[in-house]
């Protein structure tokens, strides 16, 4: 046996075995690699047997790790070595030692062609491995054809057929374009009538590497499959050889399933019925077995099939069926079989609606998070954290936080993130989610990072009757002999803040807390020492009256860092003591900080990004994407049904392939067709932009008809509604608003619509089920708006979908809208906003959600980002020399101006964040406003509004707009000018009646006429001695810098954010 | 992808083979090797065959003295890999007889053909025992 071997190697490799130690294995390996290094270098006297021999010397030395740095092309001139042993010591070593892009590689190209075309096939066989496992683009490009060839000739026989499938495989994935799919697919299918089996293991794999690109070009292959599949479930002409323990092939059973479930669904009646009978059998008739090797071979076809079935998404009784098993599976004593159910049973709670059914074993899963195997502790939290939801969040989390204190510490920062993020999601109330947090960090502080802790501060910043109870509990940690030092950075600055909340309890005078927070002090690092001055900077401003001794302590505390050497905390000992001697002045820098702004969880985020991974597309990744798009299709076969039937929460699904887009055209249009009477919730934008302006997506309203005819009053809006489709496609989707049974809104979408063009946060849309609020930030041209989806019901909401449709102007940016609103729980979507440039186009947001078993009320309203709104924001501003020239500024005179107040009127601008700058204009009857308009093409930039009344008919007026953008002035000045003719029912006027539908039909007009009357542009040069600035403003070296301030308060004025223009 | 690498190691943590199907640099695979072995050899019998590992799978199955690691995609077919194993262990048998720790070290270069044979590109090309062996048996008779 074996006795052809290498002596030589054979020495080297008991040498090596006999070292002591590593050292004197290094000493061997540096002996025999001098020795190879000077054999090689006079070739001329090396025997093939000698080069052979010491190429797998180096082989051997590389595997033990050592860098072999020479000798390589001696591995690559083995391969055109005329015989077979020498020849194939070059292919595997080289295939060993070199990576695809080693230039030595390329120098063989030629040898390894002439391999592959030659008639020797076991020279064939070699050369096709060795492109399989390392061929780069070259490769792929100069060998594609001739491997295509050998994998369909029938010349060939098998065993070099199955290399040249796998060859071609790699082939393809270095350059997918060398596989001509048009002439492909044919071939393809007929390699799946293969009889042997070995040519179809290899051939089901570049089956599942094509299939996974490109299912639908592939579908012929389909029913191949499961007929590969029934040969082997049948045992039908499988050679003794490729049966393991009496199991047909179990890897390729594997593939064929696998391959199957990069198909979306199966139509062909006859082929799924034959599929099924073949699962099923699977499923029923896998039984355990003594034999380790069977059981487990039968097992992993089990486990494919499980996977198989929940990708095709089979009737009820089978899924049951599914479920039962690996409820059964998770309890058992083999521990591989508990890991795969536990991991399948999450996969099953990606794809399909069996929640219920498996939250029934949560008693189980939870005893899994106890065993003593990692990996299974590992797959039992993933399944805790993903069937997690309103309902049993508290037990699951406490689990979680229960088990934290035993984990071991490879765990520990991926259960605290859990559990963290959970408690977020899912809190049924925020002082639970305080209580957890403040508890994870008590007991794994270590693995608490400070995202956790920033998130409690910013909830319980942001909720007023969070803060005491935040405090009381905060103070109640810091009485624990030791605690963490994150414990020490949340409680200080918790009770910084709020402590005075609490300062009739007893312990909780200033003094006392201050007393208890010192304590700590020395204990903690320099980065935590910042946070308590602040948080003594506070206690100290809280105190009324002072308090002269503990005045005096904290003072000597901030004098003693004053000389820190930390800088950090040096400028705040500094300035800290500096501010806590100006007295009431105090009150105003120390005051409590503002309301963080609404952000998605870093938490979340973070989650997010450890879940990427680098492998390829996985069946499983498409299986969930394609999970979606069946969502959507099942949404617009409602609406095509009239009155919804009553449609199983997972119905079977019988695919049709709209692109979700006409599903969405089909909504926006309605977008557009204003109200309805029967809660299609359809809004149009009020401000009816102008035609030209339209994006791409609302397209097909603006064809319908005049612009004015898109708003009807609310009484005609059923014909209108009714006659949309034929704007859309023929998708047959007759729109939702043919319900009978759908909602209605509460209150009017109109008015709320206007209250939010004033203010920042409200509510957007409310009906009996849900109600939709929304908040925005603004930070220059950026936005970020939350929208608050509130499920007000006792049930969850099913099937929501939330799709915004943003004019062209506007970049947006919708979070993941979770699929299910739980009961009575609020969601919230952040939703990135970027303004691009000046436009007064709206956003539309598409919303519908299924209630219930049968009720399914999609619903669909606008949401308003006008853009003026966005992108005014209220700031310090400052300009210099503009001189403004006609497209620049432009004056209209307005008429049919809804009489109102000139403070009104004012108030008016103020809310658009145009502000108003009073006594700039000596005319008492002038309003003169300003503000800095942000976009990414324009940036920021100064406009100015002039409006010239006329006390004796307050029907009219002048208006004057400038800014440094053309663009920007006109849709400013439009925007205006709607605004003042139609003045909607907002909170502002409370003398205003009620605007009467009617109002808004004259509205669309108007902009049209003002693009057709050149009159209305004046051109006329104009500066800023139009508004009356200049003189005030003139400074001595003769540029002129405009200072405006916002109007409202000086305090906010910061040196940092004042782009002053140093001319 | 499928099968990332194979390794052979023995109880002391020494590789006994080790074929990658994705290219890692020495460091790389020094690191892995590291890494994995300690992991998988510090487990008991009771334990489940799989351990995750940065973003794939180690199946492994222990034969006396030696260890067959094989790292995995995260959604490869655990148990099929974990019997691929004992497939590859099999055929081993069948040439070697009763094969032992020293029959792979000392025949490194029949152990990497009989490999060779059985996957390619990090998939399973055959699965007969009589086809793997074949080219050997081929050679040991020219010889």
């Amino acid at each position: 046996m074996a006795l052809s071997g290498m002596r030589g190697l054979s020495v080297f490799i008991s040498d090596i075995r006999n070292c002591p130690n590593k050292d004197q294995e290094r000493l061997r390996v540096d002996k025999e690699l001098g020795n190879i290094r000077t054999r090689f270098k006079n070739e001329k006297g090396l025997t093939p047997y000698e080069k052979k021999k010491y190429v797998w010397k180096m082989l051997y030395i590389y595997m033990l790790g050592y860098d072999v740095d020479f000798g390589h092309m001696e591995a690559v001139s083995l391969i055109s070595a005329p015989k077979y042993p020498e020849k194939q010591v070059g292919y595997i070593v080289t295939s060993s030692l070199l990576n695809e892009n080693h230039d030595f590689l390329r120098l063989a190209i030629n040898t390894v062609r002439n391999d592959i075309i030659g008639r020797n096939e076991t020279f064939q066989c070699l050369a096709l491995t060795m492109v399989g496992n390392i061929g780069g683009r070259e490769f792929a490009e100069s060998l594609a054809a001739d491997v295509q060839k050998l994998l369909i000739s029938s010349s060939c026989r098998p065993l070099v057929r199955k290399k040249a499938a796998l060859c071609l495989l790699r082939l393809y994935r270095k350059n997918p374009d060398v596989v001509n799919i048009d002439g492909w697919v044919d071939r393809m299918a007929q390699l799946l009538d293969e009889r042997d089996i070995g040519v179809l293991t290899s051939s089901m794999s570049l089956l599942v590497a094509l299939v996974s690109n490109n299912h639908e070009a592939y579908w012929s292959c389909l029913p191949k499959c499961v007929k590969v599949l029934e040969r082997l479930a049948r045992n039908q002409d499988i050679p003794q050889e490729y049966t393991y323990y009496g199991i047909p092939s179990p890897w390729l059973q594997v593939k064929a399933m696998r391959a199957l479930q990069y198909f979306p669904t199966i139509e062909d009646p006859n082929c799924r019925r034959s599929l099924f009978e073949v699962l099923q059998r699977i499923l029923m008739g896998t039984d355990v077995v003594k034999n380790v090797n069977k059981n487990n071979a039968a097992h992993a076809v089990l486990f494919e099939a499980l996977a198989l079935v929940m990708h095709l998404d089979a009737e009820k009784e089978m899924m049951s069926q599914c479920v039962a098993l690996l409820g059964k599976f998770i309890a058992v004593r083999e521990p591989n079989i508990r890991y795969l159910g536990l991991e399948n049973m999450t996969r099953m709670l990606m794809v399909t609606d069996v929640q219920d059914s498996i939250k029934r074993h949560q008693a189980q899963i939870i005893t899994s998070l106890k065993d003593p195997d990692i990996s299974i502790r590992r797959r039992a939290l993933d399944l805790l954290y993903g069937m997690c939801d309103i309902s049993n969040a508290k037990d699951i989390v406490e689990e979680l936080l229960q088990y934290l204190s035993t984990a071991d510490f490879a765990m520990r920062e991926e259960l605290s993130l859990k559990a963290a993020i959970l408690a977020e999601k899912f809190a049924p109330d925020l002082s639970w989610y305080v209580d957890v947090i403040l508890q994870l960090i008590d007991k794994a502080g270590d693995f608490v990072s400070d995202d956790i802790w920033f998130r409690v501060v910013q909830f319980v910043t942001n909720n007023e009757d969070l803060q005491p109870y935040a405090a009381a509990k905060a103070r109640e940690y810091l009485d624990k002999p030791a605690i963490h030092e994150t414990m020490v950075k949340v409680s200080a600055y918790l009770l910084g803040e709020f402590s005075h909340l609490l300062a009739r309890r007893p312990g909780c005078s200033p003094k006392e807390i201050f007393i208890i927070i010192h304590e700590k002090l020395p204990t903690v690092s320099t980065s935590t020492i910042p946070i308590l001055l602040s948080t003594y900077a506070k206690i100290l401003m809280h105190t009324q009256p002072p308090d002269p001794e503990l005045q005096n302590q904290i003072w000597a505390i901030f004098n003693k860092y004053e000389s820190c050497i930390d800088a950090e905390i040096q400028q705040r000992a500094v300035e800290y003591f500096a501010l806590s001697r100006k007295g009431a002045a105090v009150m105003d820098i120390l005051a409590e900080m503002p309301k963080f702004p609404e952000r998605q969880s870093a938490l979340i985020k973070k989650a997010e990004v450890a879940e990427v991974d680098s492998a390829d597309q996985s069946a499983i990744k498409l299986r969930a994407q394609q999970q979606t798009s069946n969502a959507l299709v099942v949404t617009d076969q409602h609406s095509a049904n009239g009155p919804p039937p009553t449609v199983p929460a997972v119905g079977p699904l019988t695919l049709v392939k709209v692109p979700s887009t006409s599903g969405n055209a089909e909504h926006t249009s309605e977008g557009q067709a204003l109200t309805q009477p029967n809660g299609t919730l359809t809004k149009i934008d009020p401000q009816t932009p102008s035609e030209d302006l339209l994006g791409d997506l609302l397209g097909p309203l603006a064809i319908e008809g005049p612009p004015g005819a898109a708003v009807q009053p609310q009484q005609n809006a059923v014909s209108e509604v009714g006659g949309v489709p034929s704007a859309v496609d023929g998708a047959a989707i007759v729109p939702v608003g043919e319900y009978s049974n759908s909602v209605q809104p509460i209150g009017n979408i109109n008015e709320r619509f206007y209250a939010l063009c004033l203010k920042d946060s409200g509510v957007l849309y409310e009906d009996p089920y849900i109600q939709i609020g929304i908040k925005a930030e603004w930070r220059a041209q950026h936005g970020h708006l939350v929208l608050f989806l509130g499920n007000k019901n006792t049930s969850p909401l099913d099937s929501v979908q939330a799709l915004v449709l943003p004019p062209a102007h506007l970049k947006m940016e919708l979070s993941l809208v979770p699929e299910t609103i739980p009961p009575r729980a609020q969601v919230q979507c952040p939703l990135e906003v970027l303004n691009l440039r000046p436009s007064r186009d709206v956003a539309v947001l598409d919303f519908s959600y299924k209630f219930g078993e049968c009720e399914a009320s999609p619903s669909s309203s606008s949401e308003q980002i006008s853009s003026a709104y966005i992108s005014v924001c209220r700031r310090v501003l400052s300009s210099m020399e503009i001189s403004f020239r006609p497209p620049l500024k432009l004056q209209e005179v307005v008429r049919g101006v809804r009489p109102l107040p000139l403070a009104e009127m004012a108030n008016l601008f103020n809310s658009f964040r145009l502000m108003i700058c009073p006594g700039l204009d000596p005319n008492p009857n002038n309003l003169v406003a300003s503000t800095t308009f942000y976009s990414e093409s324009t940036r920021a930039m100064l406009c100015l509004i002039r409006i010239e009344t006329d006390p004796a008919d307050r029907t009219q007026l002048r208006m004057t707009v400038a800014s440094g953008d053309p663009m920007l002035t006109f849709e400013l000045k439009e925007f205006m000018k709607e605004q003042l003719v139609s003045i909607p029912t907002a909170p502002h006027g409370p003398t205003a009646p009620p605007t009467p539908p009617v109002a808004q039909v004259a509205q669309p007009t108007s902009p049209v006429k003002a693009l057709t009357d050149p009159g209305a542009m004046l051109a006329a040069e104009w500066s800023f001695e139009d508004f009356g600035l200049v003189t005030r403003k003139k400074s001595v070296n003769g540029s002129f810098l405009v200072l405006v301030m916002d109007g409202q308060s000086l305090a906010s004025f910061r040196p940092n954010n004042k782009a002053e223009p140093n001319k | 992808m499928g099968i990332r690498f194979i390794l052979m190691v023995n109880k002391q943590g020494q590789t006994r083979l080790a074929q990658y199907y994705e290219w890692l640099t020495l460091e790389e695979r020094r690191a892995l090797e590291g890494e994995i072995v300690r992991k998988c050899l510090a487990r008991t019998e009771q334990q489940c065959s799989f351990v995750e590992h940065r973003n794939y799978k180690i199946v492994y199955r222990r034969y006396a003295s030696l260890f067959f690691l094989v790292g995995v995609d995260n959604d490869e077919n655990e148990l099929a890999i974990l019997e691929f194993i004992h497939l590859l262990v099999e055929t081993m048998d069948r040439h070697f007889g009763n094969v032992c720790e020293l029959d792979i070290m000392f025949h490194l270069e029949k152990a990497h053909f009989m490999l060779e044979e059985m996957v390619m590109n990090g998939c399973v090309v055959e699965t007969s025992k009589s086809n793997i062996l074949a080219p050997i048996q081929l050679m040991d008779k020219t010889s």
